[in-house]
């Protein structure tokens, strides 16, 4: 058995004497260390995986869609200076019949060699077999799909493809570093059970879809160190004759980019979070060390006198701070690792991966032990050199009493109204300035937490009202396989169930303001739109100039642009005009980027007369069902969308999201708001024992002395709500700010109900903290509190 | 004798203090008179404390009984003690004992505004001498300003009965002179029945009745008739 010195013994019963605190303390700690663990080790295993999986299966690095190309320009392509692998594809939209949903589901289809794996973006085949040449029917479907339709290898799926109906059959079910994330284009959240991605042999896909030796799209792996902006500008010039929709880099391919945002977003709240976690943790541990050692005073001074040095004393005191901290490493790192197993399966139901575990690199625990005893030794340092640097003779002695003075806030109106108590608490928490700020500044970051918690439903419910009740006000949305003379708006009115139609226009186009640039479709709007309308972020309709373009805000910061700039319109359909058009209004919307123009201007700049494109409509919901089931025969329409499922289903993957973030942050802010009030409460009860033992004595009850204790963390807490409100506020706006992208711009809303929420939940936690505390108080020994000197 | 305000019958105390039994009283019988200035004497560990924190509803004994007028208070529980704290008994310990972040005559309030019949706070102070004093806190005033204080906050309820644990024992001689004075003046103004723990026997030459505890049991009780001005005790 290890010895203990006879100081490590002393160490371990201080610390068993204040176990309470020290458990609340190393709680706090735990918290963040957990949310360091959780979030850097939710990184590693996403970033990891993703590089290997890439790297296995030759993820590509430009991708380019384009309307039809002779298989020969493939040579011309991979003659591209830095080329290293590429692979020309026909990819299509299919519409799928299945018989267990009312809305239509779609599919992409994409072409793969029969005989040989694809050169770039290569499968992992999870079940199944690699389709077999000259098999028109068979096809590899997603994984995702599969397991949502609870389908089988075997089975067969209903497609109308280029107008025919046709039955595919699954042969395997594969996954494409393509498509980690894959979702329909124009929604917002992924739906594994209306939108899945089949892999189909080239030439039964070509023949399908009057490709035969040609192709519409195109992958690339480049060469390490090749430029992909020199490559992309090739292969643009390249593919202009033949339609090119302009190339991408890897940065913008949907896919990457999701999981790349998700990954700079663990990134971000991965070192934010934790360090201010640790730094709470740091200032009561401050607190509560500063006190531990006003008791101590004696036995310091005795320590010196026996001959310890000052270093000796110093560095076991230290060690109380280092003890508690790493009692909450462990705790943390335990409760890091199981959080972070909750949110890589979320991950693994939105990415699709051949394989997603959570691992806890060592680098991380390494990295959180450092961070931790960093601010553990920090928060000590300054309580144990003021203790120590105590000349012993001093140290003997009581601490000097306590001096207090009146509070600036005792005015003689409010002294009338103060009482006794009452100035007992305000002198107290005057006293301790920095204390009580500590206290404040934690019960606050608590609060705020829980606010961020709260927020995102307020947030989502902002978004949803703006995008799907004020801008898009249609009930299903039509878009054809080619643009159409605007007279289909009158067989849609016949449907059943059609109320109105509103014809739509967009054009995909290149917009370019010097040598930036942004593909994106124009949306022609009517002059008097009753169904889409163009609204800022606050659901404020904007009323069209007639002339020029209106952008939204984040494409004007992309091209670096503002009202009044001229930019470049390169149309990639149709008669390809290119225009200049000055930009005459901005709009500060919430998804995409946008840019809109009177209809009547975009048919002239098209050169066109009244051409739609797709169709939006009011529909009797009543008939919806009926509805879906003849758009779905319809050969000439490509998709549609019902507000009604798209909005289901985004609730239902955002409760699924948010509730298991809600649970985190409510758990975190629990354990903060606790550890702090808990210390608050353990520190004043033990410097004013004496003093309530001496009211006690006095004949006031327990309820009245508790009420002197309790004042004072009650007044701490209520200073804290709305300190903490304004915390999380910019908090939420900091977090909301981290995560705006091109894609989506969260509108920073927050309800009075998760204010209200956030602020019962810390009172709450404030009440439990304090009624433990109080259970102390009537144990208090009245005679022995009395009989000893301060 | 004056009517008695407490009987006290066969009380012992005994304490466990871990592996021991310490026997604090034994078999203390004693009468304490209405209006009595008592001093109890005895050397540490005589059971004096423990005698007056039973007396004052501070500890219970356990067994024996004490009468405070018709009120068992060996049958009183929690809630009835601290009641009759409030209401009839007034402390004064050796260290004080002031709330250090209320300034004198709120120390004193402290008090007033919880009992029913209560002196005005800057009387209990006058009758201590402390009337230049009032809005001072305690860390700015003397060690027997302390007490002075102290002794006005115990006296501003009227309580029936003034109990002091060593008042003058933080204190040099001539403020320990000082606030015996504010002692006597309150027992022979208000009427007070005080009793004061002392091992200074000197001070038992101004009380009506010496009461000297050893072992935890009383070996003698004295009643006086000529008693003395604090200022002529010789200490």
């Amino acid at each position: 058995m290890v010895k203990l010195s006879a100081l490590n013994r002393k160490l371990l019963r201080d610390l068993w004497e204040m176990k309470g605190q020290a458990f609340a303390i190393a709680m706090v700690v735990a918290a963040g260390v957990a949310m360091y663990v959780m979030y850097q080790s939710t990184f590693a295993s996403l970033s990891e995986t993703q590089r290997v999986y890439y790297e296995r299966h030759r993820f590509g690095d430009v991708f380019a869609s384009l309307k039809r190309a002779p298989n020969r320009l493939a040579t011309e392509i991979a003659d591209i200076p830095g080329v290293s692998a590429i692979e020309t594809r026909v990819v299509s939209s299919v519409t799928l019949d299945l018989p267990n949903l009312d809305e239509p589901a779609a599919a992409r289809l994409v072409s793969i060699p029969a005989g040989r794996r694809p050169r770039v973006n290569d499968l992992f085949l999870r079940r199944g077999r690699w389709i077999e040449p000259n098999r028109a029917d068979e096809i590899l479907a997603s994984e995702g799909f599969v397991i949502a339709n609870k389908l089988q290898p075997g089975d067969q799926v209903p497609a109308v493809i280029n107008g025919r109906l046709r039955r595919l059959t699954i042969v395997g079910v594969a996954l494409s570093p393509e498509f980690v994330y894959s979702i329909r284009p124009g929604e917002l959240v992924p739906d594994d059970q209306r939108y899945g991605i089949f892999w189909m042999d080239e030439d039964a896909l070509a023949a399908a879809f009057d490709m035969e030796g040609g192709f519409n799209d195109v992958v690339l792996a480049l060469s390490p160190g090749a430029s992909s902006e020199e490559v992309i500008s090739r292969l643009d010039r390249l593919l202009e004759p033949y339609g090119g929709l302009g190339a991408i880099p890897r940065a913008l391919q949907l896919s990457h980019w999701t999981v790349q945002n998700e990954l700079r977003q663990l990134q971000s709240f991965g070192v934010l979070l934790p360090s201010i976690f640790l730094l709470v943790a740091a200032f009561i541990l401050n607190v509560a060390l500063t006190r531990a050692l006003a008791l101590q005073r004696p036995q310091i001074a005795s320590l010196k006198a026996l001959g310890y040095a000052n270093a000796a004393i110093g560095w076991h005191y230290l060690k109380w701070g280092f003890v508690i901290a790493a009692i909450g490493i462990a705790i943390g790192v335990a409760g890091g690792a199981t959080l972070g197993t909750l949110i890589i399966d979320l991950y693994n139901v939105y990415f699709r991966f051949p394989e997603l575990t959570f691992t806890v690199p060592p680098r991380v625990v390494v990295g959180a032990a450092a961070l931790t005893f960093f601010a553990a030794g920090a928060g000590a340092f300054g309580a144990v050199v003021r203790a120590v640097r105590i000349p012993p003779a001093e140290a003997m002695r009581a601490e000097v009493p306590a001096r207090y003075r009146r509070t600036l806030l005792e005015t003689p109106l409010v002294s009338k109204y103060l009482g006794t108590a009452g100035r007992m608490v305000l002198r107290n928490i005057a006293r301790h300035p920095f204390r009580a700020g500590a206290s404040v500044f934690g019960i606050s970051f608590a609060v705020a937490i829980l606010m961020l918690g709260l927020v995102f439903n307020d947030v989502i419910d902002r978004l949803i009202q703006t995008q799907f009740w004020e801008a898009e006000r249609q009930d299903v949305t039509v878009n054809f396989v080619e643009p159409r003379s605007s007279d289909a708006r009158y067989a849609l009115e016949h449907l059943p169930g059609v109320i109105a139609v509103e014809p739509q226009r967009t054009v995909a186009v290149r917009v370019r303001a010097g040598y930036r640039e942004r593909y994106l479709a124009i949306t022609g709007v009517p002059p008097n739109p009753r169904l889409k309308r163009v609204v800022d972020r606050n659901g404020v309709a904007i009323r069209l100039p007639p002339g020029g373009v209106v952008l939204s805000q984040t494409l004007a910061k992309a091209l670096e642009v503002s009202a009044g700039d001229v930019v470049t319109l390169e149309v990639l359909e149709g008669h390809r005009p290119t225009r200049r058009v000055e930009v005459t209004g901005l709009v500060d919307d919430l998804l995409g980027l946008s840019a809109y123009m009177d209809i009547d201007a975009l048919h002239k700049l098209m050169q066109e007369g009244d051409i739609v494109t797709g169709a939006l409509m009011l529909v009797d919901s009543a008939q919806e069902p009926e509805l879906s089931t003849t758009l779905k025969q319809i050969p000439t329409v490509a998709g549609t969308g019902f507000k009604r499922a798209v909005l289901k289903r985004f609730r239902e993957v955002l409760a699924a999201n948010l509730g298991l973030s809600i649970f985190i942050n409510l758990l975190f802010a629990s354990v903060i708001a606790f550890g702090v009030v808990y210390n608050a409460a353990r520190i004043s009860l033990s410097e004013r024992s004496r003093e309530l033992a001496s009211l006690r004595v006095l004949g006031f009850t327990r309820a009245e002395i508790s009420l002197i204790l309790m004042g004072e963390l009650a007044l701490l807490t209520l200073v804290s709500l709305p300190v903490g409100g304004l915390f999380g506020y910019s908090l939420s706006a900091g977090i909301l700010g981290s995560i705006d992208s091109e894609v989506y711009r969260f509108p920073l809303h927050i309800s009075r109900q998760a204010v209200a929420w956030s602020f019962l939940g810390i009172i709450g936690a404030a009440l439990v903290s304090g009624l433990i505390v109080r259970r102390k108080l009537d144990a208090l020994d009245l005679v022995a509190v009395l009989k000893i000197r301060e | 004798m004056s009517t008695p305000l407490f009987l006290i019958r066969d009380l012992a105390k005994v304490y466990r203090m871990g592996e021991v039994e310490v026997h604090a009283l034994r078999q203390v019988t004693l009468t304490l008179g209405e209006g009595q200035f008592v001093v109890l004497l005895g050397p540490s560990g005589s059971g004096k404390s423990t005698l007056l924190n039973i007396i004052g509803g501070l500890d219970v004994p356990t067994s024996g009984r004490v009468l405070y007028r018709e009120t068992d208070l060996t049958e009183a529980d929690e809630g009835a003690l601290t009641a009759y704290r409030r209401e009839h008994v007034g402390f004064v310990f050796q260290f004080y004992n002031l709330i250090p972040s209320l300034t004198a005559i709120e120390n004193v309030a402290l008090v007033t505004e919880i009992s029913t019949n209560p002196m005005p706070p800057e009387e209990a102070l006058r009758l201590v001498k402390l009337e230049g004093r009032l809005d001072h806190f305690p860390a700015q005033l003397s060690g027997g300003e302390q007490q002075r204080v102290a002794i006005a906050r115990a006296i501003a309820k009227r309580p029936s009965v003034l109990l002091c644990d060593e008042p003058t024992g933080a204190l040099d001689i001539s403020t320990g002179i000082v606030v015996l004075e504010a002692l006597q003046r309150v027992n022979s103004e208000l009427g007070t029945t005080t009793v004061v723990i002392t091992h200074n026997s000197a001070i038992a030459s101004m009380a009506d009745r010496v009461v000297r505890l050893a072992d935890g049991r009383v070996t003698s009780v004295e009643d006086r008739t000529e008693k003395l001005a604090p200022q002529e005790l010789a200490w």
